[in-house]
């Protein structure tokens, strides 16, 4: 067993800060990930990252764009503690020599981007994300905060209480992918998820194939809330062949998009009359899809994006690396011509319930990042706002889990404030088949004898998650594989940018299927070293759970909201769905409720407005 | 070149000079052993693939220290159907859904930016993600990184890269910071385009698996280190004293001095970083400053 006094699960942008702001309060860090940091998908992250730097601008209006970018699902003390402390973290990066673009007098470039009043997208070319992940790794070296990495986390050892809000996490369980050795974490203070998206429940996006969602699953098992689940962004330009992403930067620096016909679509059909290719990304992505759907897409499939326009010079400055994405994974000379572009999932607004502190409702257990919903997105995230969010929420949550001061959270969690209980709609019983309905398959451990000392805990975690693996390798039956991608089709076909009642609940009787098939998963490959078989099978349980979770707050939320459009109620309805759709692990299958959206902001309630851009 | 197994186990005669395997591995083994259905539905899709007509022929390393059959490496052929676009990354992907699930990789972004996935694709380093199968002649052979110890199959120890990367001291450390935490510091245009290249390492090791030098001398930097050192070094933010430092540690006798200009770095990086040439602009700046505190 190994003993820390904060535990960190995954090492992207999150992650990262977590540590570094634990370490520096001097707490005892590590870092259990089960890719090396440097590999994290962070880096794939290409944009930039908002922040009110200059003087004309202001934290205000940023939290303005991201309340109304959010379609008033966002909660205003998250948003508002995003915005106030973006401009010092990304000083922060800056004085620890990440490699932002430049301006003629030397200060770090800003660009427009979609749903911003001013140009407040800070980038480093076209890999922001890569320059971010790269200057925190090396902080963390220079730190020497210790990393495993390579060791898969399997499970939270949490304790057993009957209300989640009484339990509490005493650290991890990890499989160490080199050597088969199964291991606990005990983490004396807390456990920080930052374990990234659900990407690949679907099977075209711009995740990476390791974005399962690991962290989201565990807590949801360990009875922690998952929040706003149906807000899944598509983003308007993934290269169609492999789902890649082309930054929104090109549409930011003046790209254009068309349809077959050679139209201007999003002015010359009326998607956004204002602010056209900039309009926020849930609107372009309908967009698209609408051309396509009315025969004007192109191989009735995609669109195109032209920046030939920009010139050479202009182009090779700041979206130098979307040449080479074009060219290596859709053999498209971007300087010559228009790139092929369709909607492709790219994140995920919900997750992990926490408040500002990055705090769950389980004692010690904290996320930030991408699991994590605070909520700073809402129904819909703005382009740039995901890497402010890594690094302003990573850093308190990993302050406050060594134990520095902060101000009391806003938000509450778990049902400790108002809350409405709903039913599920759901044509098939939902749930893990077979679900033992005590506490354990609710994620709790049982300690032998009863004990609920923390090393009790997390040992007869262990024991468990080593009987699980056994079983896994020992039995016959499928391949996951087969589930994955049955499960994947699925989603991205019923689960997608436009969704209605028979489609979500054909997407709900599928995954009953799949959770019937995986049922009869087995690990084919034997051995203890370097096992991926056995990691993913394990990974495709994650997936089938939150494949559920999204599909049954999209069933249950009928309004048009952000990135959820439902077609049987085509409009915002505020009367009725000003609130967050959670989702509890209950005796082993999802219990609905709701609680409010908070509007109220530290000077100003942000009334809600119609959307246009 | 050749791929290397670990030392120890190559010499190894598999049965007996393993410790003896746990009660729980040989009901495993055995219960494989009896999965025939499940091995012949498998060879009888990659039957029926080979008979296809638009298929690659792959050839893949396989090796694998605890497993019967795999602790003498050896090469296991694949022939996967072709479609338009297909990189050797999905080729791989494809064998092991639906051929062999044991068939070990690392992989994550699929878009050359984690740089997991270096291999050694007929006879050259590259990344499988970004290489197009359509590049290059069959039977394609795929094997791990060369000089460097194997795990499993195309999976490689990356620890010594790692060490190497760390021992130049890779992070930012400026003389002096601007006041203010909203206060950044000044970087011109011309500098941050000195230094761009360089920030674009993805830490894949392919470089370093090229690198004759690295190949012989265990303790050199190797070029992804020495280019990382570059990458701060060339910065002016950091300050004239920090770069002294930094010298002092790329011109040690496992450094920059090692570099015999045989281009094999260059040519294989997946993100064109001329590290070559960064190489020889650290010597240069060595000696320059040698000059000057004679």
């Amino acid at each position: 067993m190994y003993e820390h006094d904060v535990i960190v699960v995954g090492a992207g942008g999150a992650g990262l800060r977590a540590a570094i702001a634990a370490k520096n309060e001097g707490a005892d860090v590590a870092i259990v990930s089960k890719l090396h940091p440097v590999r994290s998908h962070t880096g794939a992250a290409e944009g930039g990252i908002n922040a009110a730097l200059r003087d004309a601008d202001s934290w205000e209006d940023h939290a303005y764009d991201t309340m109304k970018g959010s379609d008033y699902l966002g909660d205003a003390p998250a948003i508002e503690t995003l915005c106030k402390n973006s401009p010092k973290e990304v000083i922060q990066l800056e004085h620890w020599g990440m490699a932002f673009s430049r301006e003629e007098d030397g200060r770090v470039s800003q660009r427009p981007f979609g749903g911003l009043s001013f140009p407040r997208t800070t980038y480093a070319g076209a890999e922001t994300g890569h320059q971010l992940l790269h200057t925190m790794y090396e902080q963390l070296v220079k730190s020497g905060v210790q990393v495993y990495d390579e060791w898969h986390v399997l499970n939270l050892a949490v304790s057993d209480e009957e209300r989640p809000e009484d339990r509490t996490c005493h650290g991890v369980v990890a499989y160490d992918v080199q050597s088969g050795e199964v291991s606990g974490f005990r983490a004396r203070n807390g456990v920080i998820l930052a374990t990234g998206g659900p990407g690949q429940a679907f099977d075209h996006t711009t995740n990476a194939v390791s974005c399962t969602g690991d962290g989201q699953a565990m807590a949801y098992r360990a009875g922690v809330p998952l929040e706003d689940m149906e807000f899944i962004q598509f983003h308007p330009t993934s290269l169609p062949s492999t789902g890649v992403l082309i930054s929104e930067g090109v549409r930011g620096e003046g790209g254009i998009l068309y349809n077959a016909e050679g139209e201007r679509f999003m002015f010359e059909h009326g998607y956004a009359n204002n602010d056209g290719e900039l309009a926020s990304r849930d609107v372009v992505s309908r967009a698209e899809l609408t051309e396509v759907n009315e025969g004007r897409g192109i191989e009735d499939e995609y669109v195109h994006l032209d920046m030939r326009h920009l010139g050479e010079e202009r182009i090779i400055d700041r979206l130098e690396n979307i040449l080479h994405l074009a060219e290596d994974f859709e053999g498209v000379d971007g300087l010559v011509e228009p790139m092929p572009v369709k909607p492709g999932q790219h994140y995920a607004m919900g997750g992990i319930e926490t408040d500002e502190n990055g705090e769950t409702c389980v004692s010690g257990l904290y996320a930030a990042g991408e699991c994590a919903c605070a909520s700073v997105h809402g129904a819909n995230r703005l382009g740039g706002n995901a890497l402010p969010e890594l690094i302003v929420f990573g850093k308190r949550a990993g302050k406050h889990a060594a134990g520095a001061d902060l101000e009391t959270a806003k938000i509450t969690t778990g049902k400790r404030g108002e809350y409405e209980l709903a039913e599920i709609d759901s044509p098939v019983e939902l749930g893990e088949p077979g679900s033992r309905g005590d506490a354990v398959a609710d994620g709790g451990a049982v300690a032998e004898g009863g004990a609920t000392d923390g090393d009790s805990i997390l040992e007869a975690t262990v024991t468990a998650e080593k009987a699980k693996i056994e079983d896994l390798l020992e039995r016959d039956g499928i391949h996951h594989s087969e589930v994955r991608s049955d499960l994947q089709k699925s989603m991205t076909r019923y689960v997608n940018v436009f969704r209605e009642e028979d489609g979500l609940k054909k997407a709900l009787r599928d995954i009953r299927e799949a959770r019937d098939r995986y049922q009869s998963v087995a690990v084919s490959d034997p051995s203890r070293t370097f096992n991926t078989d056995l990691l993913q099978t394990i990974e495709t349980q994650n997936l089938l759970d939150l494949a559920e979770a999204i599909t049954v707050g999209a069933l249950a939320r009928k309004e048009f909201r952000g990135a959820h459009w439902r077609a049987e109620a085509q409009e915002r309805l505020d009367d009725e769905w000003l609130k967050h759709t959670m989702l509890s692990w209950n005796d082993g299958s999802p219990e609905l409720w709701y609680k409010p959206v908070i509007l109220e902001g530290e000077e100003k309630t942000y009334e809600p407005k119609i959307r246009s851009y | 070149m050749s791929t290397q197994v670990p030392k120890q186990k190559e010499a190894e005669s598999p049965a007996e000079e393993e410790s003896a395997p746990s009660v729980g591995k040989q009901r495993r083994d055995q219960a494989k052993a009896e999965r025939r259905t499940a091995a012949e539905k498998q060879k009888e899709a990659a039957e029926k693939a080979k008979e296809a007509e638009d298929t690659y022929h792959i050839k893949v390393f396989r090796y694998d220290p605890e497993v019967e059959g795999k602790q003498e490496p050896r090469f296991d052929e694949f022939h996967v159907p072709f479609t338009k676009g297909m990189t050797v990354l999905d080729a791989l992907m494809y064998a092991r859904d639906h051929y062999d699930p044991s068939l070990t990789f690392r992989h994550s972004c699929r878009q050359a930016i984690c740089g997991s996935d270096a291999f050694f694709v007929n006879g050259s380093q590259k990344l499988g993600c970004k290489t197009q199968l359509s590049e290059l002649s069959e039977p394609v052979r795929i094997e791990p990184l060369p000089h460097q110890d194997v795990v499993k199959d195309l999976v490689v120890d990356m620890d010594h890269f790692y060490e190497q990367m760390h021992a130049i001291e890779p992070y930012f450390d400026p003389d002096e910071l601007p006041d203010g935490e909203l206060e950044e510091q000044r970087q011109t245009r011309e500098n941050r385009e000195k230094v761009k290249m360089s920030t674009r390492c993805i830490w894949c090791g392919a470089c370093m698996s090229s690198c004759n030098i690295a190949a012989g001398d265990n303790q050199y930097l190797g070029p992804a280190a020495i280019n990382k050192a570059y990458r701060f070094a060339m910065d002016e933010r950091e300050g004239e004293a920090r770069k002294q430092e930094r010298l002092k540690i790329i011109e040690q006798e496992h450094g920059v001095w090692r570099c015999q200009t045989q281009f094999s770095c260059t040519e294989v990086c997946p993100k064109d970083i001329p590290l070559t040439e960064h190489i020889q602009e650290l010597k240069r700046e060595a000696v320059k400053s040698n000059l000057k505190f004679w």
